[in-house]
């Protein structure tokens, strides 16, 4: 049963997240810790630092961690599978419609069409992604006590690093896991 | 038989490679297997590996599964994309399988717990930067529309939670409707402008 309810979630993962990358992460994080609860939002946010980390399309890493916790080595088969079939029927049938028709105009408008919402859904990830890291795990708040600064100051420095000189995010996101990580273990 | 044997099997070793060492998902992907197909082995045209990479990022799905069905269908038919698909996916499969294993036993470290801490910051940074090329681009075009969907879709996930697969669909049926408002139109003042 957790089987057939992992492999429809990822199923739908794969089914709607179009764009690659940062469009999956809504929908995984939708599917895993709004409706399943498979991951609290701290967990959540540790699998798109591993997954950003790791090589691989974020989806499938996700599908294999939240897999194999849920349900062992079949989870993660089952998870993986579910992820990559909607790619496998539709990308083959948009294939042999193009190679047929040579033409995507349609197609290509309704993605024009998507693109303010991907960015509105990625906004909303990375929100709750901003909020675990600034406040941790209780949320938002106005009290001082659980806003955590060496976060708040690591975050406004990766943000200037990447728009000031375009660096790879790889090494942003590991240059602030070690400067974090010298900084709190001192602390 | 021996050169279908051998095609197979570079077509394997070629995605296997080529997934397991880019990290960052399918716009580092794409142009890397441009080199090893186009550049390297000469199986495609460059042109027709452009139109490919369209296919796969207009797909719903990861870029980079999408890339290697439609690069292992054109090179060796179906087993062909199912030797690309099985060398794609599993490099991360593996990886996040150790890993993990090694989350559950090493979350409560402290020095771990130190660096994801860091690492998540450096997150939530890259994300805001990719949302501000992305949102600045749909301001940019001062299309009202846009702006509305956005604002629109942005408190329906953050603030209602509502499923994200409603959202994407009312989003293309706006896209849809504009496609033929705007067909509709071209046509009443006889021709495209």
């Amino acid at each position: 049963m957790i089987l057939l309810k992992l492999f429809l979630s990822f199923f739908q993962i794969g089914l709607f997240s179009i764009g690659g990358g940062m469009a999956a992460i809504p929908l995984i994080q939708n599917q895993v810790v709004d409706l399943n609860h498979w991951l609290s939002l701290a967990e959540f946010t540790d699998l798109i630092t591993i997954a950003e980390m790791t090589p691989g399309p974020i989806a499938i890493n996700s599908a294999t961690f939240v897999g194999i916790r849920i349900a062992g080595i079949f989870g993660a088969v089952v998870s993986t599978l579910g992820c990559i079939l909607p790619s496998c029927i539709i990308v083959s049938i948009l294939a042999w419609i193009y190679f047929k028709f040579k033409d995507l105009k349609v197609l290509q408008t309704i993605l024009a069409g998507l693109r303010p919402v991907i960015v509105a859904m990625i906004a909303s990830a990375g929100l709750s992604i901003f909020i675990v890291a600034i406040w941790g795990e209780g949320g938002f708040s106005t009290n001082p006590k659980t806003l955590n600064f060496i976060s708040l100051l690591l975050f406004f420095s990766a943000i200037f690093v990447l728009r000031k000189w375009k660096t790879n995010p790889i090494f942003v996101i590991l240059g602030s896991g070690i400067i974090g990580g010298v900084i709190n273990l001192l602390a | 038989m021996e050169g279908k044997k051998s095609t197979y099997l570079t077509l394997f070793k070629s995605t296997f490679y080529l997934s397991a060492f880019t990290i960052g998902g399918g716009y580092v992907i794409v142009p890397l297997m441009k080199k090893k197909f186009v550049d390297d082995l000469h199986w495609i045209k460059e042109e027709e590996m452009l139109n490919l990479t369209a296919i796969a990022q207009s797909s719903p799905g990861p870029v980079a599964v999408n890339a290697a069905i439609l690069l292992g269908y054109r090179v060796a038919g179906i087993l062909g994309a199912l030797i690309t698909i099985l060398g794609t996916i599993l490099p991360p499969f593996i990886t996040l399988c150790i890993i993990s294993v090694f989350y559950a036993a090493f979350r409560d470290n402290i020095v771990v717990n130190s660096v994801l801490k860091g690492m998540q910051a450096g997150v939530a940074a890259v994300i805001a930067d990719v949302v501000i090329n992305l949102g600045g681009n749909v301001i940019k075009q001062k299309d009202m529309v846009s702006v509305i969907v956005l604002a629109c879709a942005f408190f329906a996930t953050y603030i209602w939670k509502v499923n994200v697969m409603y959202i994407i669909l009312a989003g293309g049926c706006t896209g849809a409707a504009r496609f033929f408002l705007k067909m509709k139109n071209s046509q009443k003042g006889g021709g495209i402008k």
